[in-house]
């Protein structure tokens, strides 16, 4: 993968730092705008980022751990947590005032959450360029799908292992290469005429679509988060089944049935997902930390945030009005 | 075969079934597991029985 077209000064600086073979201190103001919604932030943070993951074309292996750069990260970070500390705070709260257990909770949140409904309008109305932008915005992540939590693994212990490592030996593929989750993806894209190579889009998608992909490249990669990190998984799980079912219904409304096959696979696998992930990630881990409580529910309400806006986006791009108007948060 | 099989039943949701090879649906139909653990609709509403499709979670709690 080449490494992205810059679109401000961070990226600009963070390009020309990858660009260059000595290590670096690349100093840089961040501005105090929201982060989420900054394209130039999200495009550094992702390429940051992705240096562990597949890392790029012509950049040594060895700026992963380059010191300078993963202060600046470090800073990128810390202004996106904030945020999200402060736009999840409601939530977070009032959750915390229920008497569910976790699983209950992480469940009601997400069928409770009065975010404006993306997938019912890909069902019934999207039209086939609606269908694809859609698909090339979501790339950025699903062509790394699950990759991200695999970094949690190393950090649970017990039955919270267990549960987070039989949900991703479904997510790659459960000994099948063909069923690899990102490579069905990736055909998914080829199948609606799409680019489907890693990161073929990253130059064209949203603050919000690298945001969505480096929240949660955040919360596994810092050990101190792994509680926010499974609240995440478990939310993001929870909120696929039933929208899957809806997007390979529209898929296959406007005539793309063969890109709809990764959204079947997810209608069954999701529904498996989002009970395991729940009950058995993260019931074990409230069990054994109760202090967990909190911050898996921070993660679940930050997984929220962002598909709400993310689902704003588009519907506001493509000229619609929400169907069941814009929450509180989404506003803000 | 010496696997055995688990069964754990989710409130108002569905089981989950693990080690098991082989479903058989309510008209006798075989149906081979491919996952680690699957779902198996109770509320009767799944369009892909015997699999959950998560269709319970729009079934009003005063209609079970």
């Amino acid at each position: 993968m080449q490494l992205p077209h810059p679109c401000g000064p961070v990226s600009r600086r963070v390009v020309d730092c990858l660009s260059r073979p000595a290590f670096a201190t690349p100093e840089v103001a961040l501005g105090d705008g929201p982060a989420l919604g900054d394209r130039d932030l999200q495009l550094a943070l992702w390429t940051l980022y992705e240096l562990s993951y597949r890392g790029f074309d012509d950049v040594d292996p060895r700026r992963e751990w380059d010191i300078g750069l993963i202060a600046l990260r470090s800073q990128i970070e810390d202004r996106v947590e904030s945020e999200l500390r402060a736009a999840t705070r409601q939530r977070v709260t009032a959750a915390l005032a229920r008497e569910d257990d976790i699983a209950a909770l992480v469940l009601a949140l997400v069928q409770q959450d009065d975010a404006p409904s993306l997938s019912s309008y890909l069902r019934r109305t999207a039209t086939r360029e609606q269908m694809q932008d859609f698909l090339r915005e979501r790339s950025v992540q699903q062509l790394k799908e699950s990759d991200p939590q695999a970094f949690l693994v190393p950090r649970l212990s017990g039955a919270a292992k267990v549960a987070l490592a039989e949900l991703q030996y479904d997510e790659f593929g459960a000994g099948q290469p063909e069923r690899l989750h990102q490579s069905m993806y990736a055909r998914t894209l080829a199948a609606a005429g799409l680019d489907h190579s890693y990161g073929a889009y990253v130059n064209d998608v949203s603050a919000l679509s690298l945001a969505s992909a480096n929240l949660m490249s955040m919360l596994a990669l810092h050990r101190r988060l792994v509680f926010a990190g499974a609240g995440h998984f478990a939310a993001f799980e929870a909120s696929s089944s039933v929208p899957s079912r809806r997007i390979a219904a529209g898929l296959e409304r406007v005539g793309l049935a063969e890109a709809a096959d990764y959204f079947h696979e997810h209608v069954e696998a999701d529904a498996v997902h989002e009970q395991v992930a729940a009950r058995d990630l993260c019931g074990p881990l409230v069990q054994e930390h109760p202090s967990a409580f909190g911050e898996i529910v921070f993660g679940v309400a930050c997984a929220l945030h962002l598909d709400a806006l993310s689902s704003a986006e588009l519907l506001a791009r493509w000229g619609v009005l929400p169907e069941t108007g814009v929450t509180d948060e989404v506003a803000s | 075969m010496t696997a055995s099989v688990r069964v754990q039943s989710c409130p108002r949701g569905p089981l989950l079934v693990r080690g098991a090879e082989v479903v058989l649906d309510d008209e006798g139909v075989a149906h081979d597991v491919r996952r680690p653990v699957v779902a198996l609709c109770t509320c009767g509403m799944s369009a892909r029985k015997p699999w959950c499709d998560a269709t319970h979670k729009s079934i009003p709690d005063d209609a079970r």
